[in-house]
């Protein structure tokens, strides 16, 4: 391939493109920093000569081999260079170039400079130029084994299997990952993300299911906000489902202290003060008892927030004849 | 100011950034703190501050910190930051003003640079001389000529066909020709717009069904519909419909939640669950609580020392956690959160824009808060 790539260059072997003969036609544009002299800026004597041998060849448009080398370099002094992306992308086209070689390069470039938005735009431009999403999964996989949380990784993942239908084992496999670490919440993201475009969460056996694996995850770690914020998701706007409630109230009643816990408590008893008028003095006491204790002794930092849905439901439900309807 | 064009920093097990770049270095500052837990005891991720760090605004240090990073041209550092340099200016300028001392920058200067990237042949604006136009640093050029008050040096109909152009048949943006979508953008975009005051220009119905589409179980947003929650895109989802006066589509009770879930043990913020805390979350999860009409939900004094205990005594400047090299955007969003926290020694910052509020009050540009 002619798009040589710098690992071949050792440090000593490096040959500036000054003093290469077959770049002898072209007339490096140094950095322009504007209208004002500006102090002579000692980049490093690589970085320099190649940018400015790559201006130069970006403002006439040369479309060559050599200019594809020449990206590659750019790339690996300064993967964040955008332009030099746009430019690499166009010279891959036009000269139609092997993608699964430029695959290669890329996973290279991804191993070094994981949280870099172009590689990864850059790679699915070259995916979707391929039709061909089959090593997507695995190359994800072995970025998230290395960073769970890996939001690019995850991007990418997402966009290869609505792309190209990639669904299988995707709920085993986020479940291998909670089974390694519960409190992971791309994980518990990615759930709800296949769980939504394959089932669908309208079946009440998956429903059932999903609850169950949730109520597993909490009781597994109470603490966990994931699970918590996941549970929500599931039931939506009616929080008080019987089992859930129950394991809730058991899990309060065996002295788990969670935030989490007693606030979706308190959430609950808040739906019952609606739909259940006459029980609202006993759950209001109880719902206030719950917001004090986390205030004051087990969640501190958040005491104005609870406070202030204290006060909320008391100005709502407190006084005798509140119909509920009137928020303060 | 290290830098990978509009996010995370390679050595960062972080996350993205919205939509202005990432940037530091750290080694990761990692002293577990355990946590009372009922069932299993996990350490919750986090710093932990020392005796030793500030504890006082150093508003001399931050302001001679930004002159002098824009005078400091030979440095490999900036030639490395050449492809995010216009966020680098509004960031800088930005802060400048926040902090009194606007005049210490050259106006002139940095207008000459912004025009000298403005491709009049797009509307869009590249990150320096000769780079490609891009939603990101066409959004802070916008910034900075406001800033100035220069918006008649440009040819601002350019601009607003430019930013029509990006925008996709299901309402999202793409930064730039080159098709990547992100929620970042569609605030990019409408942000620009109502700087320009030609949000007309666009769908705003169709932008906003986008974001919408981006909401999470969780009440919160990522970068395209199913990505994971994240603060800063949150920011920016709250931004461009506090920008459409769209804001009552939001849960604002769940979003809120989750936000203040963000307040770790330190104070600081972070910006997914899991996470550690960052400075630059000061501002996207706490504005985003502004916006929301909730600010008052988070730990307001704990928060103010975590953000002090990141100042470097000696240069001047924020950093992203305490003993970690500052940079221009920590030293913004640092200043920018103490703004909206209220520190009498600092202009307001607007909560939408990001940019001094008697920018926004002098350009008589509406929005919505809760």
């Amino acid at each position: 391939m002619s798009d040589y790539s710098s690992e071949e260059d050792s440090a000593s072997e490096w040959v500036m493109y000054k003093d290469k003969p077959e770049w002898a036609d072209i007339k490096p544009i140094p950095q322009d920093e504007g209208p004002n002299p500006i102090i002579c800026i000692a980049y490093s004597d690589k970085y320099k000569d190649v940018n400015d041998y790559l201006r130069a060849l970006l403002h006439k448009n040369e479309i060559s081999e050599r200019a594809l080398g020449l990206t590659k370099e750019a790339i690996y002094l300064n993967p964040a260079n955008y332009t030099v992306w746009q430019y690499r992308r166009q010279l891959l086209k036009a000269l139609n170039q092997d993608l699964q070689q430029e695959l290669i390069f890329i996973n290279d470039i991804i191993q070094s400079t994981s949280k870099n938005y172009q590689v990864w735009h850059h790679r699915q431009v070259i995916v979707e130029l391929m039709k061909d999403g089959s090593k997507e999964k695995p190359f994800t996989e072995e970025i998230i084994a290395i960073d769970a949380k890996h939001y690019h990784a995850w991007q990418h993942r997402q966009w290869a299997m609505k792309e190209f239908g990639l669904w299988d084992d995707e709920l085993s496999y986020v479940e291998k990952l909670l089974e390694d670490d519960i409190r992971n919440n791309s994980a518990w993201n990615q759930r709800y993300f296949v769980v939504k475009h394959t089932t669908g969460f309208s079946d009440p056996e998956i429903m059932k299911r999903e609850i169950k694996y949730t109520l597993d995850a909490i009781a597994k770690a109470a603490h966990n906000e994931s699970p918590w914020s996941y549970l929500r998701g599931l039931l939506g706007a009616k929080l008080g489902d019987e089992a859930v409630v129950k394991f809730c109230k058991e899990l309060l009643k065996s002295g788990c202290i969670s935030p989490h816990l007693m606030a979706f408590l308190v959430d609950v008893a808040e739906e019952e003060m609606e739909s259940q008028p006459a029980a609202r003095p006993a759950l209001l006491q109880e719902a206030a008892r719950l917001l004090d204790d986390l205030a004051n002794e087990h969640d501190t930092i958040r005491r104005n927030y609870y406070e202030f849905i204290g006060q909320n439901l008391k100005a709502k439900y407190g006084s005798p004849g509140a119909t509920g309807d009137c928020p303060s | 100011m290290e830098a990978d064009a509009f996010a995370a920093d390679s050595n960062m097990s972080t996350d993205a950034a919205p939509p202005y770049p990432w940037s530091g270095t750290l080694a990761e500052v990692h002293q577990p703190v355990e946590a009372a837990v009922c069932h299993q005891a996990l350490p919750i991720k986090d710093v932990q501050l020392t005796p030793n760090l500030p504890t006082k605004l150093l508003l001399d240090k931050h302001r001679d910190y930004i002159v002098d990073y824009g005078t400091k041209k030979d440095d490999y550092e900036y030639a490395m930051a050449e492809h995010l340099r216009m966020n680098g200016i509004y960031w800088g300028l930005t802060v400048m003003d926040l902090m009194g001392q606007v005049n210490r920058l050259s106006r002139e200067e940095i207008l000459d640079f912004v025009q000298q990237c403005f491709h009049s042949d797009c509307g869009g604006f590249g990150a320096s001389v000769g780079h490609d136009p891009h939603l990101l640093y066409t959004l802070s050029a916008i910034q900075i000529l406001a800033i100035y008050d220069a918006l008649d040096l440009i040819n601002t109909d350019k601009v607003v066909s430019y930013i029509q152009s990006l925008q996709k048949d299901d309402g999202s943006f793409s930064g730039d020709k080159w098709g990547e979508i992100d929620t970042r953008f569609s605030f990019c975009a409408m942000n620009c717009l109502a700087l320009l005051k030609r949000l007309d220009a666009i769908d705003v119905d169709k932008a906003v069904q986008y974001i919408m589409s981006c909401m999470n179980f969780d009440g919160g947003f990522g970068r395209r519909p199913g990505s994971e929650t994240h603060s800063g895109q949150v920011y920016c989802c709250l931004g461009a419909l506090s920008i459409a006066g769209k804001l009552h589509l939001v849960d604002a009770d769940l979003l809120g939640w989750w936000l203040s879930e963000r307040q770790l043990p330190s104070g600081g913020l972070n910006g997914r669950p899991e996470k550690m805390p960052d400075v630059c979350y000061s501002w996207w999860v706490l504005t985003s609580l502004k916006i929301l009409g909730r600010l008052h939900w988070i730990d307001k004094e704990s928060l103010v020392k975590f953000i002090l205990a990141c100042q470097d005594e000696e240069t001047g400047g924020f950093s992203d956690r305490p003993g970690d090299m500052p940079d221009p955007f920590h030293t913004l969003f640092g200043i920018a959160g103490l703004s909206l926290l209220g520190d009498p020694d600092i202009q307001p910052v607007n909560p939408v824009f990001c940019m001094p509020q008697h920018v926004i009050s002098r350009l008589h540009i509406s929005h919505q808060l809760l």
